[in-house]
This record gives structure tokens, sequence and C-alpha cells, in this order.
């Protein structure tokens, strides 16, 4: 048995590139994945995929879906789960739309109303899966049928709607071009830019660091290729977006939140704590973690993650109707699973979340382009789910 | 006597690890053939490779197994041809009943329906066998780890064993539970099968051992035979490490101080059963400086006495005060407990002591992130400082600190979760059970940090079943039974038979 560094690296070099594609199989897959499933629709629709107005209209239509993925990702990470999102999600939209068509209440006040209601909700339901230890299945099973009866009787079974403008902008405004140029949308460009130069310099901070700690590295090419693809991809999309409209705020709302919720789970305590949790809870508890309250926090923050998408979802539809949301959820945690997270909880990472409802945003949206119908799309997203589980066990079974 | 398991040239690597290097084993038919080494030797991967565990195709080298080469492909075919393997970690389902354990896998049924009476009946007859008094329809949770460990081997002898591989199979069984279980691999070997056991207990593998075969760092160093010369414990542990071991306890100068930690009349009962009362007005202290022991048969209430001091981890309905440094402090959760200066180094590592799924790193400094944080927020460099620190200090195996603690081999995994609570930083470590599965050589080093710990004016409470490890290590001894204390010891009185005869007296 051997363990110096330098036989870990003589073994990583002999062992050469296709190893270490064999064994990161999982980071590669997703990224390649999402490309060649845009590369896929991109010709089958002939073109229309890419164009600016569709990229636009991808990023509006799964803003929502990437907002309450985010807060799912966490909840699954911490050994739960939350059937009651797509409904909180409605019955928050409706409250919106009551209060501010019927009952007048200026927007300001509204949206913080109701994200207080989406805090509550996450509260309530929270509060019987940690304190109470009744399984969260159970409970947000209860919940997802209580707030879409409660959506009903809000609106009294009617749509309501229109919305005034300001609150459209939530979801449907976009970042004016401070240079002034507007076409291309020179501010969009600048942020891009900006983003890519981020992403690079954070790379090669991490492979700075695992160098000093001798961990198997990535090789040099596979490195340049990632960032490539990625960096060029980001450039292209806001290129697209730039000589469109511009960012939409909603893009800017995803991204913000994004990265404060990767930072939180990956770089500080409470993110760590999260994950022990999922991974063993008992262990955890005897390690001083308060896991109860830990575990109230994920489903208190998902209410409000679901609240932040009921209200993106009703500006963009710009009213609001007693069916929004329904099957939401079955979405968002299929876009959880597809980014890699575990369903035994403790596993799971914020970009492969938001990379999962992407790869089922694109296929929404590129099916829908070419018209294929509503039954076969359910069919083939629930293969590609399938398809996304099987390779990941496929992958695990290989290594073990 | 017939060679009955030829393995040879055996190479087995992970990413980063040749845990097995051109490995040769070799077993004769009828005999108790003991495989010892140090913790991450490959003892367990040796076994896994001929059990199928890791299939045919997975490693390099031959299995040669009644004269024939095997390819097996599962441990479905190695079970055909009669080889039975009982894991580190038990894997009986708790919720099922004795019999359908047995039988679990090998239904006794017809047409896919089972015979309950046959089951039950047969189940009945083996455990008649390995002399285990239960009824087959006990649920196998209800019984101890001792019986459960039975219950393992009456499940191997309905498969026609004939090659029995046990790892570890003493390591959380008490005195009289081990030897029950080796007068019975001795009973089996009378009946012709054979057997490998893996051990850290040398003085059981001198007992019934035929031959010693002793790994280290993935290789055969020497195979003994313990019929033809006398095989010492000195010898194995000279082969296991390289070096001979005067001491197996290290010396310490004994120096107790002022009263650092003291339980006054605690009581806890079972938290299902509120009649049953599993602590009986326990009172103990421990000093500065001083190691302090509790010894106890298997289900005596010393893991509950520990556990429920420690943040009511356990039990209901608890009373008592815990005072350190003369204070009377709040222990009511395992925060405040850990706050107060306690730590606890549990005995079931698996359920209780690690993420599996974690890295070496992120298990270490579980116990105490704030300190490698700065508001909230990770200092991820000093973090891996300080777990390569530990890796260092508490010699554990592993090629990074970043590789998933389920890799780890068990001793090493029982480092890791004793540097989680040493970074933890406590006045007063609870060991429980430190050294379980853990090699002599690696045990030494253990003591050596103990005994540092106590010199810098900690307070030490160990609860082992291990009685030498107590009495070489202790300053001073409880004694427990049925959840009350029934004799306190000092050193110099202290001895087996004193210890025994408290419990039996009692
Ligand atoms: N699945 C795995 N992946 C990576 N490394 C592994 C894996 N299983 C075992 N190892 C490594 O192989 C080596 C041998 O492990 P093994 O479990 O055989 O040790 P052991 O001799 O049984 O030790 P112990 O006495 O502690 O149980 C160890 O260094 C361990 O870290
Ligand atoms: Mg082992």
């Amino acid at each position: 048995m051997t363990h110096t560094a330098s036989d870990a690296a003589r073994g990583a070099a002999t062992r050469g590139w296709a190893a270490y594609f064999g064994t990161h199989m999982r980071d590669y897959g997703l990224l390649f994945a999402l490309i060649a499933i845009m590369a896929f629709f991109q010709a089958v629709t002939d073109g229309t995929l890419l164009r600016p107005v569709n990229i636009t209209n991808l990023f509006l239509q799964n803003s929502y879906i990437i907002i309450m993925a985010l807060g799912m990702l966490i909840v699954i990470v911490g050994g739960n789960i939350d059937l009651s999102v797509g409904s909180v999600m409605g019955f928050v939209g409706a409250l919106a739309a009551v209060m501010i068509v019927e009952w007048g209440l200026p927007v300001g006040v509204t949206i913080l109303l109701c994200l207080g209601a989406g805090i509550l909700i996450g509260a309530a339901q929270g509060y019987w899966v940690a304190y109470w230890k009744i399984p969260s299945f159970i409970v947000t099973l209860a919940g997802m049928l209580v707030f879409r009866g409660a959506s009903l009787w809000l609106l009294e079974g009617q749509s309501v709607g229109p919305f005034p403008r300001s609150f459209q902008a939530l979801s449907t405004g976009f970042v004016p071009d401070l240079f002034g140029v507007d076409r291309p949308n020179v501010t969009a460009l600048a942020v891009g830019v900006v983003a890519v130069m981020a992403i690079l310099w954070m790379g090669l901070r991490k492979r700075a660091r695992n160098r000093a700690y001798g961990i198997e590295d990535e090789p040099a090419a596979f490195f340049a290729l990632r960032n490539a693809i990625i960096a060029g991809a980001c450039l292209f999309l806001i290129w697209k977006l730039s000589t469109f409209r511009g960012l939409p705020n909603v893009l800017i709302t995803m991204g913000v939140l994004t990265i404060v919720y990767a930072f939180l789970t990956e770089k500080t305590v409470l993110g760590r704590r999260i994950y022990a949790l999922g991974g063993n809870a008992k262990a955890a508890k005897l390690s001083g973690i308060a896991t109860e309250r830990l575990a109230f926090l994920t489903f208190v923050n998902m209410g409000f993650l679901a609240a932040l998408a009921g209200l993106v979802f009703a500006a963009r539809l710009n009213t609001a109707t007693p069916k929004a949301g329904f099957g939401m959820e079955l979405d968002v945690i299929a876009a959880v699973f597809i980014g890699g997270a575990s369903m035994s909880g403790g596993v799971g990472k914020i970009v492969g979340a938001v990379v999962g409802a992407f790869i089922m945003g694109v296929m929404n949206n590129g099916m829908s382009i070419m018209g294929i119908g509503i039954d076969y799309q359910q069919m083939i997203k629930g293969l590609v789910l399938l398809a996304a589980v099987i390779f990941d066990v496929y992958n695990k079974q290989k290594q073990g | 006597m017939a060679t009955l398991l030829e393995m040879r040239g055996i190479t087995k690597t992970f990413p980063g690890v040749r845990a097995l290097d051109d490995v040769t084993f070799s077993v004769r038919e009828g005999e108790i053939h003991a495989l010892v080494g140090e913790n991450g030797a490959g003892k367990s991967t040796l076994m896994k490779v001929l059990s199928g565990v890791y299939p045919h195709g997975t490693y390099e080298g031959d299995i040669v197994y009644d004269g024939e080469v095997m390819a097996f492909g599962g441990i479905a075919d190695s079970e055909r041809r009669g080889i039975i393997i009982i894991h580190q970690e038990l894997a009986l389902v708790p919720l099922l009943s004795i019999a359908e354990n047995i039988f679990l896998g090998n239904e006794r049924a017809t047409a896919g329906v089972i015979s309950w009476q046959e089951t039950n009946a047969r189940a009945q007859e083996l455990l008649r066998k390995v002399g285990l008094r239960e009824a087959p329809q006990t649920q196998v949770d209800r019984i101890g780890v001792g019986k459960q460990q039975l219950v393992e081997i009456a499940k191997a002898l309905s498969k026609d064993v004939r090659l029995l591989i046990l790892d570890e199979p003493t390591a959380a069984l008490s005195e009289s539970d081990s030897q029950a279980l080796l007068d019975l691999i001795l009973e089996l070997k009378a009946q012709g099968v054979t057997s490998i056991i893996i051990s850290h207990k040398l003085n059981e593998v001198r007992r019934v051992a035929d031959s010693i075969t002793v790994l280290r760092d993935g290789a055969t160093v020497a195979t003994r035979d313990a019929r033809t010369e006398p095989v010492t414990e000195d010898r194995i542990v000279r082969d296991m490490v390289g070096r001979s071991m005067e001491n197996r306890y290290p010396a310490r100068t004994r120096r107790a101080g002022d009263v650092l930690f003291e339980v006054r009349n605690w009581n806890v009962t079972h938290p299902d059963h509120a009649e049953r009362q599993v602590v009986r007005d326990v009172s103990l202290h421990v000093r500065r400086g001083e190691v302090v022991g509790i010894a106890g048969l298997m289900g005596a209430g010393r893991t509950e006495l520990a556990m429920s001091v420690f943040g009511r981890s356990y039990g209901r309905n608890i009373t008592g005060t815990v005072a350190v440094g003369g204070r009377t402090v709040d222990t009511s959760s395992v925060a405040r407990a850990i706050g107060a200066g306690l730590a606890y180094v549990t005995e079931d590592r698996k359920e209780l002591g690690l993420v599996l799924e974690e890295s070496v790193q992120k298990n270490v400094t579980l116990a105490n992130l704030p300190k490698v944080a700065t508001g909230g927020v990770l200092r991820q460099e000093d973090e891996t400082r300080v777990a390569e620190d530990y890796r260092r200090a508490m010699n554990i195996r592993t090629p990074s600190v970043f590789q998933q603690v389920m890799n780890l081999s068990g001793g090493n995994q029982q480092k890791v979760v004793l540097s989680k609570w040493l970074f933890a930083g406590p006045e007063v470590l609870i060991l429980d059970e430190p050294t379980r599965g853990i090699d002599v050589g690696a045990k030494f080093e253990i003591y050596n940090i103990i005994n540092d710990l106590s010199k810098d004016g900690k307070g030490v409470l160990m609860i082992s079943s291990e009685m030498p490890e107590l009495l070489g290590m202790c300053d001073r001894i409880y004694v427990m039974n049925e959840g009350a204390f029934v004799g306190e010891l000092t050193a110099a009185e202290a001895s087996q038979e004193r210890i025994m005869s408290l419990i039996v007296t009692d």
C-alpha cells in the first residue's frame, strides 16, 4: 500500500486522461449534456433556439424553476424533500394578485407581505418536519393539497389580473444600458465579461490550491478546454442578449441568488452543517449541531424562495390563475436530481441544480418550438431524469 | 493436510491507493487461519477479493480453491462453493426475525411460498448448533451484538459452509461473548469447517489459530505455523509493526489534581420504556490529570450513562447534576455540553461518529467549525492544515485528507473520530471503547495521546470492555453493573478478578 503524494501523482500520470475523465465523468457529463442538448435543438429548430428573443425567453421561462431549485437543493441535501413548492408558488401569486388588484395595496408592500407569507408557510411545514420528526414527504404532500385548495379559494376559481407595470418589471423588465448605446447593450456585455473573468479567476485559484495540497489534478488541457467552453458559451449568450433588449431583471436576480447560495453551501459553517445533517443526522447531532433548527431553516428558506418564484411567475404571466404552479414541484425536484443530488441527502451542488434546471428548460423550450405535443414532452422528460440518475449510479458502481 | 485455498500474486488498487501488492496467502483444509496486520494493511480487502465482493477482473492474481482456479463474479458465486464471509460490520436486517435473517436470500419455500414451519424449525436447529438460546421468531434488534454475531454464523451454517471468513468478529463483543464465539469456531473446526479469522486481539489469535499470516502495507510478511513452532504474541507484533514492543501501555507520571468533572446522583430511564431505569443513582468524579475507567459487562449501562450526560443524547427523565471545575454546568444539549468542555467519542463510529460520504477533513473539523471560520465563513486553507496535522499526529492512513471516510479501513476511521474530538479541545474527554478495531501499534499511539491529555491537566473517562486496557491505563476504575456503580478500585487494588467478583456478587 503506497500513499505518498508523489506516488499518487505518478499514478495519475500513468493512468492518464482517460482515467481522469472516467472518475470525473459526472462533472463533465452534466456540462456536456447541456451543450449537446442545446446543439441538438439548435439544429432541429433551424436556429430558433439560440435567437436572441428565444434566449431571453428561456431565461424568463425557467427563472422560477431555478429559483426554487436553489431552495430544493438545500432541502434535499438536508435529507428532506418539499412537494408543496408548486402549490405554494401558485398560492403566493394568487395572494399578490388579490392584494394588488382587489385590495389596491402598493406593489412594494405586496412584495414584502408575499415573501413574509412564504416564510411563514415554510416555517409551518418545517416545524412539523424538524421538531416532530414527521416525514417531510407527508407534511409537504399535505401542504401541496392545502395550498392548491387555498389558491382556488383565494381566487374564487377566476383568473385575476392584470398587474401594474412596476410589478411586471420583476420578471419582464430589463436593465437599461447605462452607457446609452442600447444595441448592443454595453452594460450587458460588461457584466458578461466581468462574470467570465471571475469564473476563470476562481477556477485558476482552485487549481493552484489543489496543486499546493497535492490533490490529483485535472490535466491542463482539460482545464483549458472546459473553461474555454464555459467562457465561450457565456460570452455567446450575453452577446445575443445584448443585441435584443439587454439583461432581463430576473436574470440578475437568478445570478445573484445562485452566487449567494453557492457560497453559502460551499464556504460557510451553515452550509457545511447542512451537508453533515443530510449525510448522517445522528453524527451531526452528537457533534453539537442543532439539527432540528437547521432542518427547520431549510424549509423556511424554501418557503421564501417559493414565494419569490410565485411573484416572478405571476409577473411574467401578468395574471394569477387558480392552476398556476400545478405539478411544478416535479420539474424542480427533477432538476435537482438531474444535477446530481442524492435522494438520501448529504450530496449535491447548487451549480448542478442550476444546470439541471437549464437542461429541463432547454428541453421544454426546444420541444415546444418543434411543436411536440405535451404528451411526448412529459415522456421524454421522464426518461431523461431516469437516464441521468442511472448514469450517476452506474458511475458510482464502476468506481466502488 | 491438503491445501484448500491458495491466493497467488493478488494485487488490488483503488484510486491513489495500492491496497494489496502481490499478496500470497494459502490455507489448509480444516485449520483455523488467523490473518493479522495493522489498520489499513489490507486484510479486509484481501477477504473481499476472496469472497467475490470485488469480482474477478477488478484485481490481478489467481485464486485457487479446491484445486481449481476461481473467477467469482459476485458473492453468490463464492457462496455456491461454500465460501461464506461475515463482514466487519454486521449485515443483519434489524426489523426481521432471527429465522427470517438466517434464511434471507435462501428462503425455505416451494414455488415462492415460504413455509414458516420449516423456516423456524430449521432455524431452531441451527441456533442450537451455535449455542444461542433465543426463539427463532425474536426480532434481531432485540438481541445484543454478541448474539447477533452468533446469528450470522448460524446463517453461514445454513448455507453448507466449507470456508468461513470472519472479519473482526469479536471487536464489539464482551470477554465472555468472545470466548463463546471462539469455542464455537473451534467446534466447527472439529466438524471439518475451515476458518479464516481476522482480529486485532492477539491473545485470541494465539488461542485458536493453527496458522497465522501477517500482512503489512498490502504485502505478506510471514505465515507461521503454530503447530510446529510456538508463536508468541511478541513474535506476531514484531511481524506486524516491524519492531518489538516491550510495553503495551506507555508509562505516565500519575499526578491527580483538583476535581475537574463531577456527576452527582445521575438517573436515566429507557427512552421507550419509562419503567426501565437504565442508570441508577450514579455519582462519579474525575480529577485533573486523572484517567478513570468504567468497567462492566455489555449492557451494564456505561454507554447510556455517558450519552445521557453528553447533551442528553440518550434516555428520558434524566435527573442529577454535572459540574466542571467545581461549577454546575448545563449539559442539556450537545452544543452546551461541548461548551462546558466535554467531548464524547462514541463506540459506534459508523452510525454516530462519522459522516461517511464526507472527506476526512470535513469530519475532523465538524465538531468545532467556528475555530476554522471567520464570521461564519470557512477558512479552507486552515481547515486543510488542521486535518493534515491530525493525519500526521494520529498516523491516519489515507492518500489525502480529501478522501471520503468510507474508503478508509475500520481502524483508520476510528482515528478520524478521535481526531475530531481532540480538535474540539475538551477539558474532559469521555472515551467509549476508544481502541475498538485498532491494531496494537495504533493502540499504543492512542494511549500516548491519552497520557498527553492527562499531562496537560485534562480529565479522561474511559469506558472499555477490554479489562487489560483499563488495568493498564487507569488511575481509578469504577465498576458498573445493571445501571449502578457497584464498586471503585484504585490502580493498585484493581485486578481482573476483583472487578469480576464485584460484578458477580452484586
Ligand atoms: N473502496 C475503497 N476505496 C479506496 N481505498 C480503499 C477502499 N477500500 C479500502 N481502501 C484502502 O485500502 C487499504 C486497506 O484497507 P482494508 O480495509 O483492507 O484494511 P484492513 O487491514 O482491513 O484494516 P483494519 O484493521 O483497520 O480493518 C486502506 O488504506 C484503505 O484506505
Ligand atoms: Mg478491516
